[in-house]
């Protein structure tokens, strides 16, 4: 199981050797009732490029804050409301029964929505993501993992789909860390998906050919690997793991070994990771 | 009951957990088909009732209609033989009931009132043919009798009707008022009030032991005497709470035989980490030390990092789960409780269990009443509560460890701690300190009070007995808990809303509110004022339950306003409960009577002195007369088979390591994903720096040497963090001793060498103790399957727990070879040193000799580890502990999937030689061009074994002693825990 890339020139970690002139565009990202990463998210998005302030759901419905105000939301990863009643669920109820008319116009304007982990199933409670012909209705769902415990791990993604998010990316690589991630959807649904290019990550092994489902590298059982997808529109993506965690080079699983094998043939050692280009990619499309 | 009722089902159309669930029950020994579930919401309200057509939009509101349904007010209809529900108990908190509850709540815009409630049950559908017996015993490994509730029906009885509809709710008849209790009685009598409590004047029945022995209750007889007054129920149980041996460590503060008059914890504890202190001068890491909720050092100049590590064993007998769970949020609590709140930043935990494919049958009653969960049990429940409040919490838990023994079975140890990071200075305030002061309101933060935990500070004081409490049991609710800390220490703490904070432990807010009172000399509560779960709890449980999730401030008048706001807008709920005061007197009111009036002076320091005396007579032991095996390649795979050495990765990946974006090494590493014996974390985001931690614990030493066994912990602890490359002066450990028995003098005899060997041990080192715990009666007595009577006491455990600061992340050094050519080192030196060991255990004898120590050599040879891993001349690094050089060359072999040349020097017994546990060795893999420079370095301490070579752990002495494929390594290794 030795991790060859045969045929690819790939670095596993890209340098990025300055600071990203920031854009005036900023994000919000939801926090409140369990969400908990929000403050690597922000980190992510300043390194990238765009500030963001984290805002309590309750400071959104008590209109401390303007949705639009903001041209990218983000539901960070999390345990809202610990999973009860399904995860992201209850943030799910919480978002529409109090916050949609917002969310709504916000879908109309020209941004973004990213929703990694829990932000993914919040979104898949919300109907964001597929969203077939702007109807915000469960399509998708992330069910209980096929081992049935929450699983931490890094996993190999590879884009399946040419869109804003995944541009100039060959591989993720990065933790997963959920207990409902299996992704699940209906034949119908499946086959429209895949016709509209909206799958936009799914799970591999090490040298990028398909992990056919088998564990550990499809980690939970999810239909056809898939880890993230895109909205209709392309607007929203909901994603699994969390390339949030993995920006620097020492967050990487093997970087210790990677380090060591640069050393021995004289390369430099870089000090981000190649997880940084999604959170590039949403800055540019704004830039 | 409540005007209406309604009852939703909801369960997966498609479920992708059926295959495992049914696995997991078969392997448990059920002939179980297939086994269904179904999530069961019972809705009871007075304040309105819901239509036909609002219940469905109910039930679509708590599940996803693309791979669940629900069926309202019907019963559930798929092909089943048995069904089983399992539902809490009244009282018991209901987290999924109460995230259900405000889902309603805000899509009706309608506030639950008193009469309103969400209750959550889980339904089981069991195809198979199971006996009366199975279904009893299933029935158990579903649920447990202390918190949950038991339903059963069969087919039949289901018929068209389903499962009967049932409200938990909690009605209570108790007179709340607070009693005169008079303790001028005989001793007999008063010792029954101390071991079983008060009697209850309404029922005659006791309230569960107070903890107190004869002398304290005499002290509080003649305090009463001179007042000219009774005392109150509520002054007792208070008494009893903060006198507890949970509270005060009465056995570590008494004086010891004649050499030791000012106790264990001054004499060896504190003492260490003051010379120590001392000694370093200007390089002091240490910022707060035993005095707050965590220890504290110095993370760089702008930041601190706090350690605490707490045991929480009598509560996860009874229910692990719940046990664990509040375990871990507990120590959360001591973070957000240290100086004016710090983040929790790494969770860290410890299982100490029975072997969990024994079923050693032991009952607290006779005729097999009450049983002692099975380990399995145990093991299966600790490990999903720490689980569930890490990941729920968003704090990642790299590192921890399981140990098995069997005299683990009749008590288990769960050790759970937590990191914090906080800023050292918040615009010239320095948020380490904290005072509360005379005028300030006393404020209640967090869940509201209910029974859950009446008695838990004075229960763990005693060993488990039968008539141990049910309500010592709460389960936690990890979100109530990280709502009010994204609250405290993201908003409140900054703008200095409070002046002082501490959490609601054990003894709850009758040990926190005093221990705040001891910063300004007083307090007045009024209980009336505290928020209940249900109505008619008497005022001295209000005052003493430990109902989780909840801290105490002291705010200014002046903030009073902006911090019930803030609180409000984060839904989290504070009440004032009364205010500080400098009256030198803890006073509680309760419907306008004084019901509790003592001087903090004897609340705090009028507990009886005591004197201990000690024993200790060296113990021997036979040593195995088996002469060593030509070949070791079965030995070796029967010893990485061995439950404390082969992998539990299986644990490590159900915990999230990786939240909050921090990872460095974590819990498994290299590409065989071997288990680490260090982790290290960044917790400062764009800082090089990180958290690296360790641990080191030798309980099969403790019969033999009780003063090595703990300077093993120390040394392996220190040693896991040098491997990683963090240099010894940066370190500070904390210590954890659970002892047993701890009223005999032969048990503090053991006690107090291993104490001297703490001492010694970490002067030498150099690193300050910041921060400990005790739990000193690790017993069980009752009976076995036959009536016997049993006693089961833990080994006498240390564990000893590490944190350091790694200077430069980039830096370091995991434990997986890494390339084919390097050179494979043991630094250190290695005696035949197998009493206690893993080896010996394996033949089955304990043997006498267990490693020494030269701290003055390790010292020496720890610095120029740290000079290596600085200058970049190691490629891994993997500490000698549990198990010898063997089992790390393997282990690091395993990790980088990579075969290894290895000759071992003549002269002793290659077993001996192998796996030796002598103290102060890493195995190291170096590039061969770094050989000089390495060498130089390390100097004599260097033994060169060999290379990373091919696919083969190869060791050769004249002869080849052992040859196998490292993939065979790698299966026995992964072995014994592969079905969990």
């Amino acid at each position: 199981m030795t991790s060859k890339h045969p045929g690819r020139k790939q670095t596993p970690a890209q340098e990025r050797t300055s600071a990203p002139e920031p854009i005036p565009e900023k994000a919000l990202i939801m926090s409140g009732f369990g969400i908990n990463s929000e403050m690597e998210t922000k980190v992510v998005l300043a390194r990238a490029g765009m500030g963001a302030d984290i805002v309590h759901i309750n400071d959104l419905i008590d209109g401390r804050f303007d949705l639009l105000d903001y041209r990218l939301l983000v539901f960070p990863g999390g345990f809202s409301y610990g999973d009860d009643t399904g995860a992201g669920n209850a943030y799910a109820n919480r978002v529409r029964n109090n916050l949609w008319r917002d969310v709504e116009e916000f879908l109309t304007g020209d941004n973004l929505v990213l929703g990694i982990c829990n932000g993914f199933q919040i979104l898949a409670n919300l109907g964001l993501v597929p969203a077939f012909d702007r109807q915000y209705k469960r399509d998708i769902a992330l069910m209980p993992n096929r081992k049935g415990v929450l699983e931490c791990r890094f996993v190999t993604l590879k884009p399946t789909a040419d869109n804003l998010w995944t541009r100039g990316i060959e591989q993720l690589y990065c933790p997963v860390a959920h207990g409902e991630g299996n992704f699940f959807c209906s034949r119908d649904t499946l086959d429209r998906i895949r016709r509209e290019k909206m799958i936009a990550f799914t799970y591999c092994r090490e040298d990028l050919s398909s992990a056919r489902g088998e564990y550990p590298w499809n980690p939970n059982g999810s239909l056809e690997d898939i880890a993230g997808i895109t909205s209709s529109d392309g607007k929203v993506l909901g994603l699994m793991p969390h390339p949030e965690r993995a920006m620097e080079f020492t967050s990487l699983y093997n970087w210790p070994l990677l380090r060591e094998q640069m050393k021995r043939v004289g390369k430099p050692i870089p000090s981000g990771s190649m997880n940084m280009q999604l959170f590039q990619n949403i800055v540019a499309f704004f830039r | 009951m409540a005007a209406s009722v309604h009852r939703i089902e909801v369960r997966y159309t498609r479920d992708p957990r059926l295959k495992t669930r049914t696995d997991r029950i078969r392997t448990l020994g059920f002939p179980i088909e297939e086994l269904h579930l179904a999530d069961v919401y019972t809705i009871s309200t007075d304040a309105r009732d819901f239509t036909q057509k609002e219940l469905q939009q109910i039930g679509s509101q708590l599940m996803n209609p693309v791979v669940q349904e629900c069926s309202v007010d019907e019963p559930t209809r798929i092909p089943f033989d048995h069904a089983l529900e399992v539902g809490f108990l009244p009282g018991v908190t209901d987290n999924v009931g109460a995230t259900a509850r405000q889902t309603l709540e805000d899509f009706f815009s309608m506030k639950f009132g008193d009469g309103d409630s969400v209750y959550s049950s889980q339904l089981y559908f069991i195809c198979g043919k199971l006996s009366e017996e199975d279904l009893i015993r299933l029935a158990s490994t579903l649920a447990n009798p202390l918190v949950n509730r038991v339903h059963r029906k069969t087919r039949q009885e289901y018929g068209t009707r389903g499962m009967d509809v049932i409200v938990p709710e909690v009605r209570l008849h108790e007179l709340p008022v607070a009693e005169k209790v008079d303790l001028d009685i005989d001793d007999l009598e008063l010792s029954r009030i101390g071991k079983e409590g008060i009697s209850d004047p309404l029922s005659g029945q006791r309230r569960g032991p107070l903890a107190l022995d004869l002398a304290q209750l005499h002290a509080i007889r003649d305090y009463f005497t001179k007042k000219g007054r009774k005392p109150t129920d509520i002054e007792l149980e208070a008494l009893a709470q903060t006198w507890s041996e949970h509270c005060k460590h009465t056995i570590f503060a008494s004086a010891m035989d004649d050499d030791v008059p000012d106790g264990l914890y001054r004499t060896y504890i504190q003492a260490a980490t003051n010379r120590i202190r001392k000694e370093k001068g200007e390089q002091d890491i240490c910022v707060t030390v035993f005095t707050d909720n965590s220890g504290a050092i110095i993370f760089d100049d702008q930041y601190l990092v706090t350690h605490k590590v707490e045991t929480h064993n009598s509560p996860s007998a009874l229910d692990p789960f719940g046990g664990a769970l509040t375990g871990i949020v507990g120590v959360n609590r001591d973070t957000i409780g240290f100086g004016l709140g710090a983040k929790p930043a790494i969770n860290v935990y410890g299982f100490c269990v029975g072997d969990p494919d024994s079923d050693p049958a032991l009952f607290r009653l006779k005729d097999r009443q009450n049983p002692v969960l099975s380990p399995r049990r145990i093991l299966d429940g600790v490990i999903r509560g720490v689980g569930a409040g890490g990941n729920c919490s968003g704090i990642p838990t790299p590192q921890g460890f399981v140990y098995f023994d069997n005299r683990y079975s009749g008590k288990p140890l769960v050790f759970a701690g937590t990191v914090g990071i906080m800023p050292r200075e918040h615009e010239g305030r320095k948020l380490f300190e904290k005072r509360a002061q005379a005028g300030d309101l006393i404020v209640m933060v967090g869940g509201r009070v209910g029974k859950d935990g009446i008695h838990g500070a004075t229960f763990s004081s005693e060993a488990l007995d039968p008539a141990s409490p049910v309500t010592a049991v709460q389960i936690g609710d990890p979100i109530t808990q990280k709502k009010f800390s994204d609250v405290i220490v993201k908003e409140a703490r900054d703008p200095g809303f409070y002046r002082s904070i501490t959490d609601n432990g054990a003894g709850g807010i009758s040990c926190s509110v005093a221990e705040m009172a001891k910063e300004c000399n007083g307090c007045r509560v009024t209980l009336d004022s505290v928020p209940l779960k249900y109505p008619g709890m008497a005022p001295w449980e209000i005052w003493i339950s430990e109902s989780q999730e909840r801290m105490t401030l002291a705010v200014p008048p002046e903030h009073i306003a902006p911090l019930l706001e803030l609180m409000q807008r984060r839904e989290v709920e504070a009440t004032v409960i009364g205010e500080f005061t400098d009256s030198g007197r803890c006073v509680v009111e309760y419907h306008g009577n004084v019901v509790m009036d003592i001087e903090l002076a004897f609340l705090h320091d009028g507990l009886p002195k005591k004197h201990l005396k000690t024993i200790y007579t060296k113990k021997t032991f036979p040593e195995p007369a088996i002469p060593c095996p030509e070949r070791l390649d079965s030995t070796l795979i029967a010893m990485l088979r061995r439950r404390n050495l082969c992998s539990k990765e299986f644990i490590s990946i159900q915990y999230d390591h990786a939240v909050q974006g921090g990872h460095v090494l974590g819990p498994v590493q290299g590409k065989g994903r071997v288990q680490a014996d260090s982790s290290l974390t960044k917790v400062v985001p764009g800082s090089k720096k990180g958290v690296g931690l360790s641990q080191g614990m030798f309980p099969s030493y403790s019969e033999i040497d009780p003063y090595l066994m703990a300077g093993a912990g120390i040394d392996t602890a220190i040693r896991g963090l040098v491997a990683i490359g963090i240099p010894l002066d940066s370190i500070a450990i904390l210590d954890n001793f659970c002892w047993c028995s701890s009223d005999e003098p032969e048990r503090l005899g053991q006690l107090k060498l291993a104490a001297r060997g703490c001492y010694d041990t970490a002067t030498a080192f150099g690193t300050p103790f910041i921060s400990g715990k005790d739990s000193m009666y690790n017993d069980f007595s009752g009976f076995g399957a036959d009536n016997n009577p049993m006693k089961i006491s833990v080994p006498p455990t240390l564990l000893i727990s590490s944190i350091g600061i790694h200077e430069d992340v980039a830096k370091a050094v995991s434990m997986d070879a890494k390339v084919d050519g390097d050179l494979v080192y043991v630094i250190g030196e290695t005696a035949e040193e197998l009493g206690g060991s893993e080896y010996f255990s394996h033949l089955g004898f304990t043997g006498n000799t267990v490693p020494g120590l030269d701290t003055a050599a390790m010292k020496e040879r720890y610095g120029r580890m740290t000079e290596a891993i600085r200058h970049e001349l190691v490629a891994s690094a993997f500490p000698v502990t549990h198990g010898g050089l063997l089992i790390a060359i393997a282990k690091v072999a395993i990790a980088g999937r990579l075969g290894m040349d290895i000759t071992i020097p003549a002269g002793m017994r290659p077993d001996h030689y192998l796996f030796s546990e002598s103290l102060g060795r890493f195995v190291v893999t170096v590039g061969a061009d770094n050989k000089r420079a390495f060498e130089r370095a390390l100097g004599k301490n260097a033994h060169l074994l060999g290379r990373v070579r091919g696919t083969s752990l190869r060791i050769t002495q004249e002869t080849t002693v052992l040859d196998l494929p490292v993939g065979e390594l790698e299966a026995a290794y992964k072995a014994p825990f592969l079905r969990y």
